[in-house]
């Protein structure tokens, strides 16, 4: 086999490589683990475009692991839709990863890059494989690692935040084993591709239990994407997380998005007899319910954390209602709007650390406190970010959000979709608008007096500051980079967008062609 | 037929006991519960390779018939991966409890010695009024 051939497999050995690196070499040299972290997400970068590349004109690359065939053996499958979800995860990660070292975050604990290294192992291979037990692995490794980063730099509340956190998912693991246990006695596979084809096959007496699998399957995939109501605990535990890891999490929610995209269209599509789509008819209320609650969070927010945590709630509702659609039209627009809204909460959760770093005692709560230098640099680059995440003109939440009202119009509801999707955007677009202006335009006298010094001399401002002393005071302002490049980012969206949902367009005709995935996979079979 | 019985009454009493645990007030309950539907469905994975009784999961020239062997992989897969994860949930339940002062996992800052009416030595003066 040549290189390419082994393409597939590098998004997930590169990272496993790359995390007990990093934790040896920091053992003697901390800035050595630096480095293989940031040379590993560079690598992840390359190898996502390299597989993007390779899989856009519509192969699917099959990598048969151990060259086991497929029904037998696990694969690793990349179509349009993985690329895709790699390439968003391997540039947020160096975003993310960015922040994390100019603020000096990763130094508040001791194992943050190789934890952060085995988190981005467990996304790549949650989105690569081609077997559904191996997928529940992966939620594992991810899991475990979002655990770890999720109480980096510990304290009280990210503790108190961390238990349910964990509980949660210990409960959304136990199901998914149910429903997979289910769904092997039913169809005798764990291949995904494979078991498309055998659920016709399921007996009629049988078909009760098939439907419960399903709904089991994905109330843990609707779980993990924090969907009314399951969305509980995201709030609390996105809000008081480091905002670096808070920025990566963001892809973590659209994990359990993809999971249903996934599996749904391939398990319980067209093919599955009288347990087709078994799961759809909750989708939509539970998509709409969710935008309502997570953009009703924005409106009311206390902190600029808390909203960027309540964004992401409201943002994976409005990407589930185009994805409740099922047709390449609405999933294409759905998945533009995936990419985008990813970025935007990771813009707001970066903005909203640039604030509490400023603000010293205050935080980033969204009351007026003092003024401090740079504000109203950092009010654009909120506001930039607010524009993306209600999704205003120019940026690419507009965009998205114009694709997938465009593309629901032809379902059934489309008229409750229509009202909840603007609805949420005016309540959101009011909710940005009056923490905005309470954080960046009034402000409280007399009570940072030393914050009121003149730019150059911020640094030393900030030393002296109520602060409870970061870990280190932005003596410049390297840590406007990191949410600059995520919006930087979702400009070129913009720009592109042509482009872009061309090719989502095309990731979503794939994935809703389980036929032509199974081919793929399967041959390997015969070969 | 009443093997069959045996087990899926098992999986189910297991169920129903670690579904009260979970929905109790404090961690080390909600832990016990997980741990006994981390049981269940190690039982249910086992289950649902069909049970049969006294027939090698791998090649035996003794025999023509075989169970399955995947489902005890499995087993065993999600065996290890409950046991580290409920290592780990412990550790963070006591690490929690001994920061915060209380172990009630809905976030209640109720301090459990004075729920309880005991009176501990060193977990007291963490508490509030």
């Amino acid at each position: 086999m040549s290189f390419a051939e082994h393409l597939p497999i590098l998004p997930v050995a590169i990272p496993a490589l790359a995390a007990p690196l990093a934790l040896l070499a920091m053992r003697r040299r901390r800035a050595l683990g630096v480095g293989i972290a940031i040379v590993s997400c560079l690598l992840l970068l390359a190898c996502a475009l390299g597989l993007m590349a390779q899989v856009s004109g519509g192969t699917i690359l099959v990598y048969a692991l151990g060259e086991w065939p497929a029904p037998f053996g696990i694969v690793l499958v990349a179509d349009r839709l993985a690329a895709l979800m790699l390439v968003l995860t391997a540039a947020l990660s160096l975003i993310a990863l960015l922040h994390a070292v100019v603020t000096g975050a990763d130094r508040k604990g001791r194992h943050f890059h190789p934890l952060f290294q085995f988190l981005l192992m467990g996304l790549n291979g949650a989105f690569l494989t081609g077997d559904l037990f191996n997928l529940f692995v992966f939620f594992e490794v991810l899991l475990i690692a979002s655990y770890g980063l999720m109480l980096h730099g510990q304290g009280p509340a990210r503790l108190k935040a961390g238990v349910q956190y964990v509980v949660v998912n210990l409960v959304g693991s136990s199901v998914f084993l149910i429903a997979l246990g289910l769904l092997y006695a039913l169809t005798g596979t764990l291949n995904m591709a494979d078991m498309g084809l055998r659920v016709a096959e399921v007996a009629p007496a049988d078909q009760g239990l098939l439907r419960i699998a399903g709904l089991l399957l994905v109330s843990v995939f609707a779980l993990k994407a924090a969907v009314a109501p399951l969305h509980l605990w995201l709030p609390r535990t996105y809000a008081v997380t480091t905002p670096a890891v808070a920025a990566l999490f963001a892809i973590l929610t659209k994990v359990g998005v993809y999971a249903i995209i996934r599996v749904v269209p391939q398990v319980f599509g067209e093919g599955a007899g009288a347990a087709a789509w078994v799961p759809a008819p909750y989708l939509l209320p539970a998509a709409m319910v969710s935008a309502v609650i997570g953009f009703a969070g924005v409106f009311a927010a206390r902190s600029l954390s808390e909203q960027a945590a309540y964004a992401v709630i409201g943002s994976t509702g409005t990407l589930l209602i185009a994805v409740a659609g099922w047709s390449a039209q609405s999933l294409g627009a759905g998945l533009y709007y995936l990419a985008h809204s990813t970025l935007a909460a990771a813009a707001l959760f970066l903005v909203a650390d640039v604030v509490a770093r400023r603000r010293g005692s205050y935080g980033d709560v969204a009351s007026p406190g003092p003024v401090f230098a740079g504000r109203s640099g950092i009010g654009l680059l909120f506001m930039a970010a607010a524009i993306a995440a209600t999704g205003l003109p120019p940026l690419s939440g507009f965009i998205g959000k114009l694709l997938i009202l465009k593309s629901v119009a032809a379902l059934p509801d489309w008229r409750w979709a229509w009202g909840v999707i603007l609805g949420t955007t005016l309540i959101g677009v009011i909710g940005f608008a009056r923490v905005g202006s309470a954080v960046f335009w009034k402000s409280v006298e007399g009570e940072s007096p030393q914050a009121r010094a003149s730019a150059p001399a911020l640094g030393l401002a900030l030393a002296l500051g109520p602060a409870p002393a970061p870990a280190r005071a932005p003596a410049s302002r390297a840590d406007l980079i990191a949410p600059a490049l995520a919006l930087a980012l979702l400009a070129a969206l913009s720009i592109g967008a042509g482009w872009a949902s061309g090719y989502t367009d095309a990731a979503a005709a794939q994935v809703l062609d389980p036929a032509e995935s199974a081919r793929a996979v399967l041959k390997e079979a015969v070969r | 037929m009443t093997y069959e019985f045996l087990v899926s009454s098992a999986i189910g009493v297991l169920v129903a006991g670690g579904i009260y645990l979970t929905l109790r007030a404090r961690t080390f309950q909600v832990v016990l519960g997980l741990t006994l539907i981390s049981y269940a469905v190690n039982l249910f994975l086992f289950a649902s390779g069909r049970l049969v009784i006294g027939r090698p999961p791998i090649w035996d020239k003794a025999t023509g018939v075989y169970t399955d062997p995947l489902p005890q992989a499995l087993a065993l897969t999600a065996i290890v991966i409950t046991f580290g994860m409920t290592a780990f949930v412990v550790i963070l339940a006591l690490r929690s409890f001994l920061e915060t002062g209380s172990d009630h996992v809905d976030g209640d800052t109720v301090p459990c010695d004075r729920q309880d009416g005991l009176t501990q030595d060193g977990l007291a003066q963490d508490a509030e009024p």
